[in-house]
């Protein structure tokens, strides 16, 4: 296969993030205990290049590498570039954290960087093929950092199920993308929406069906979603913190590109099953995260009806639709990065966040924090002036624009019954007295970085234009 | 000169600013933090004042026009605007609050330069709500509204806040969702989120319907309108005084506000259609909601009740309109329910509010809402009975008060209407006589109830401020309402003659006089032509 020395550049972002992986791997054979801090250290470092490296590559009109596998694009930029954000702010929300429970080794920076190269693989795929191996990583990586808390019996138990779910949900994909093939015989994007535009598209609609079950699946929408609470609640709290966030970019990624890209043309057939999709998401994930008493099994089910969420944009069928699902799920991950963030900042040393409870009178231990999670709580429930009814408002008009009101009428129906459990966090945060007043130790960086989370929470609700815009941009007409 | 400046801007963005230097001061410097909170009161409240005085009475259209674009890519647009209607509002809001602030002086220990600023914030975005004219401008400062009140009513509130505070929440955010799901429908219609623009949109019976029942959902959450009124009792026996001032004497105008902003000149047809609707509600808040409050034994939630019952009257004023101009001669009469509405709505901002306060003066004393708990106060209070006495007067509609005026404009736009509708409405003047004078007469005299309500200190300086200032208001439009009732009347005329005209497609003719005409070809339409007065 011939390709030319300049396709490297464009994986510029990709390659920094393996050189540091690779890096952080050899380097922490040779540190002794007191200097583990470097991996830390290396990994934010390799982050903040690959983010540079984004915005140098990035820009301008879409060009491909490696014969047409990879491709870099409006959507790409943006996309990787908030999975790195995103990424940043969850390691430097764990680092205290990991390192009191001596979880603070190389093999957590590995494997995230790792999982974090195979996202940035899936958003530039430009074929089946690089999509799979793309998710795959990400995938064998999130397995792996599930179980990271290796003396963790419920943390093997949700690595486990994950993973059998995973592979079904893989199996699934793969299934369908063989179809595909068969139906089209190419495994690029352009190939297969070539094909379906010809008249007999059984075997295409076939294979869609299996593709999107295992779109489904990644996303955790319902009825795919039985892996999402127990992976949330038996995983540790940093390492569900980055799964919540970034891989939900990632997700949306493989869902524009595979959804409009390859199969644009059957947009009326994964249209409806999506709107089955989005309506049970939001039923049930509202609906049972009300029933919750464990704080990251809530937020589990508050995914799985952000999940419904983002799928009404991709219903919509429109450049604003899309654009509008690609808002929410950027805005999405940034919320869950915050809200899983203040979970892991305020589990101590000897103290996790597990329950609800756990939460109580923290406006009154430490107001900033308090604070910043209330706004995250208010984001997530969509009230303005924050970002999360920003997000709302442009994937119901969207939806409305399509016709289809009596959608945008059950999705604010049951954002009516999410809004309590949102509410329920504010109240044990302001309304409760705190059980103990020890003060809530964090590092610098960390109160830093959930202060520019919670502050972009608030200015991108009063000033979404910007980003709105590149999520336009993201979808040429 | 008066127009070159952005007032409304400044209106809405100084107490929010200055909300968030309260906060920033801590909670280290009380007097400092007290001190800044009231300048930052005052000075909002001033700079409110050339929207009264720059006001040009005799013009319909948007004054004080502010437009800057905002999402220009959504179409959506920092478009603000005062008319005669929203005008007096504005000025309530920045009234109204620096007496808030005051009345929290001493009262308020716990956490209090946030409890300040959230009433400073809360009071900008209220504003805002008054003055947008770009409909998701005005959901977005209707929805972030809640944010404070929801904090205020948690954090200071009674014992029970808990539960009442996210009741509120949960009602309003309920209401409001399906008002944003028509807004973002009458964009697609209007191609424009400009609220003018949609009063212009042609729309058919059945959009205007569901438009209609959309913005009734989240306006009669916010009136609060029986049966959805529930949640008022709760929150205003939980907040603490100055949440209940607010939310009495302002957020439930909110409610009535969007009636005569959004439903009427939005969806008329749907309006003059379901006008027995609101008509009916109103007409069960004003009998039924009076009846409620005479067994009250707690005097917030009896003011609460009253509160229900009394913007039941707005609301009847407001949709009196269609049913006069069914009737013969109806000219003025329409008018007068509208504007004899919104004289209801200010004036129960002054009453309300001062009965709240007068419940606040009693409850820092003696830590109880309790009717039965007191008895005989006069005794000890004689300055407070003496204002306690003349809030409950206004609030039973004595001549010369301010609760006179409005209540008397609707009863005689109701007999042009229906003389049932009137007898009906009428018998507020016994009831709200009934409930508040019951309730004084227990609170005030008889007995001296305890050795505690014996020795009980009369009004302080500031307390004795807070409720002059609101019985001078109350009793100004009682005595003098011209000067109100012309600032809004070209709005409401204007107004009028708007919901005259009907927006079905093919029927752009004036209804008043046509009004049968154009809508006998409904089928399923009540006889327009029959019932009226004796």
């Amino acid at each position: 296969m011939a390709f030319a020395a300049t396709d490297f550049f464009l994986l510029l972002p990709e390659i920094l993030i393996l050189v540091t992986a690779c890096s952080v791997l050899v380097m922490d054979l040779f540190l002794t205990a007191d200097r583990r801090y470097l991996n830390h250290r290396v990994t934010l470092g390799g982050l903040l290049l690959a983010l540079l490296a984004v915005g140098l590559v990035g820009g301008g009109e879409a060009a491909t590498a490696f014969s047409g596998a990879f491709v870099r694009d409006a959507m790409s930029d943006l996309l990787k570039g908030a999975i790195l954000v995103v990424s940043l702010l969850s390691f430097i929300y764990s680092e205290t954290y990991m390192r009191d429970r001596s979880m603070a080794v190389g093999e957590y920076h590995v494997l995230v960087l790792f999982a974090v190269l195979g996202m940035l693989v899936m958003v530039s795929a430009n074929g089946f093929l690089s999509l799979y191996l793309g998710l795959e990583l990400l995938a064998l990586c999130l397995y792996a950092l599930v179980a990271f808390d290796r003396d963790s019996r419920i943390g093997a138990e949700a690595a486990m199920k994950y993973f059998v779910l995973g592979a079904l949900g893989s199996g699934m994909l793969l299934y369908g993308i063989s179809m595909l093939y068969g139906a089209s015989g190419s495994l690029e994007f352009s190939g297969v929406a070539a094909a379906g535009s010809t008249e007999d598209n059984t075997v295409l609609l076939f294979g869609m069906v299996f593709v999107l079950i295992g779109i489904a699946f990644k996303f955790g929408a319902v009825p795919f979603h039985m892996w999402l609470p127990d992976v949330y609640q038996g995983a540790p709290t940093p390492i569900v913190l980055f799964l919540a966030s970034a891989p939900k970019v990632a997700a949306f990624a493989m869902a524009a590109r595979v959804l409009i890209d390859a199969l644009g043309g059957l947009q009326g057939a994964w249209g409806d099953i999506l709107i089955i999709l989005a309506v049970l998401s939001l039923g049930l994930g509202n609906i049972v995260a009300v029933a919750q008493t464990n704080i990251k099994r809530m937020l589990a089910y508050s995914t799985i009806s952000h999940v419904g969420f983002i799928f009404l944009g991709l219903i919509a069928g429109t450049q604003q639709g899309y654009a509008a699902a690609m808002f929410y799920a950027v805005v999405y991950a940034l919320m869950a990065a915050g809200a899983f963030g203040v979970l892991v900042l305020v589990s101590q040393q000897g103290f996790e966040v597990e329950e609800l409870t756990d939460l109580r009178g923290l406006a009154d231990r430490d107001p900033w924090l308090g604070a910043m999670m209330a706004l995250l709580m208010f984001s997530m429930a969509g009230v303005p002036p924050l970002v999360g009814f920003m997000a709302k408002l442009l994937v119901l008009q969207a939806v409305v624009a399509e016709g289809l009101v009596w959608l945008a009428v059950v999705a604010v129906a049951f954002s009516i019954v999410g809004a309590f459990y949102y509410l329920r966090v504010v109240k044990l945060l302001y309304f409760d007295q705190p059980e103990s007043d020890r003060p809530i130790l964090t590092s610098s960086s960390a109160r830093v970085a959930i202060s520019i989370n919670g502050i972009a929470v608030l200015m991108l609700g009063i000033f979404p234009t910007a980003l709105f815009t590149l999520c336009r941009a993201a979808f040429p007409l | 000169m008066l127009l070159q400046l952005s007032w409304l801007s400044l209106v809405i963005w100084l107490p929010i600013i200055g909300g968030v230097a309260v906060i920033a001061s801590g909670e280290d410097d009380l007097e400092l933090t007290k001190r800044i909170a009231l300048l930052v009161a005052v000075l909002t409240f001033a700079v409110s004042l050339p929207l009264w005085f720059g006001f040009d009475r005799a013009q319909t259209e948007m004054q004080f026009v502010e437009f800057a674009p905002w999402i220009p890519i959504l179409d959506i647009h920092y478009h603000l605007g005062i008319d005669g209607l929203s005008m007096p509002l504005i000025l309530l809001t920045t009234f109204v609050t620096i007496f808030v602030i005051i009345a929290a002086w001493e009262v308020i220990t716990y956490r209090p330069s946030q409890y300040l600023a959230a009433f400073l914030i809360m009071e900008g975005i209220m504003v805002g709500v008054f003055s947008s004219l770009d409909a998701i401008l005005f959901y977005f400062f209707w929805e972030a509204m809640l944010i404070p009140m929801f904090i205020i009513i948690g954090i200071w509130g009674g014992a029970n806040r808990v539960y009442a505070t996210i009741k509120f929440f949960l009602y309003t955010f309920f209401g409001s969702v399906f008002m944003l799901v028509a807004l973002i429908y009458l964009y697609f219609q209007a191609d424009s989120f400009g609220i003018l623009d949609f009063h212009r949109l042609p729309l058919g019976l059945t959009a205007q319907t569901l438009i209609f029942i959309a913005f009734l959902l989240a306006f009669a959450v916010k009136v609060p309108m029986w049966p959805v009124h529930t949640w008022l009792p709760d929150a205003h026996v939980e907040a603490p005084t100055g949440g209940s001032v607010i939310l009495a004497a302002i957020m439930l105008k909110i409610g009535g506000y969007g009636f005569l902003r959004f439903s009427l000149p939005i969806t008329p047809d749907a309006s003059a259609q379901l006008d027995w609707l609101i008509i009916a509600l109103s007409l069960i808040a004003i009998v039924y909601i009076g009846f409620v409050a005479l067994v009250q034994q707690d005097m917030k939630k009896l003011i609460a009740y009253s509160s229900i019952a009394h913007m039941g009257f707005a609301t009847l004023g407001f949709f009196l309109v269609f049913a006069i101009m069914r009737q013969p001669a109806a000219e003025g009469g329409a008018i007068l329910g509208i504007s004899g509405g919104m004289v209801q709505m200010i004036s129960h901002g002054f009453i309300s509010g001062a009965l709240f306060l007068c419940v606040g003066v009693l409850y820092d004393r003696m830590h109880s809402r309790e009717i039965s708990a007191y008895g005989g106060v006069i005794h000890s209070m004689p300055w407070f009975g003496a204002f306690l006495m003349f809030f409950a007067m206004a609030n039973a509609g004595l001549p010369g008060t301010s609760g006179f005026v409005g209540e008397f404009m609707v009863i005689l736009a109701a007999f042009r209407a229906d003389f049932w509708y009137a007898v009906l409405a009428g018998t507020t003047l016994v009831l709200a006589a009934a409930f508040t004078l019951w309730m004084v007469k227990r609170v005030l005299f008889g007995e001296v109830r305890t050795e505690a309500v014996a020795h009980l200190p009369d009004l302080n300086r500031r307390e004795l401020i807070n409720l002059g200032a609101m019985a001078a208001m109350v009793l100004a439009i009682g005595l003098w309402p011209k000067p109100l009732v012309d600032v809004m009347e070209p709005t409401i005329t204007s107004l009028v003659a708007q919901v005259q005209v009907s927006k079905l497609p093919g029927a752009r003719t004036e209804l008043g006089a046509g009004l049968g005409k154009v809508l006998a070809g409904e089928p399923g339409l009540p006889s327009l032509t029959s019932s009226g007065l004796p």
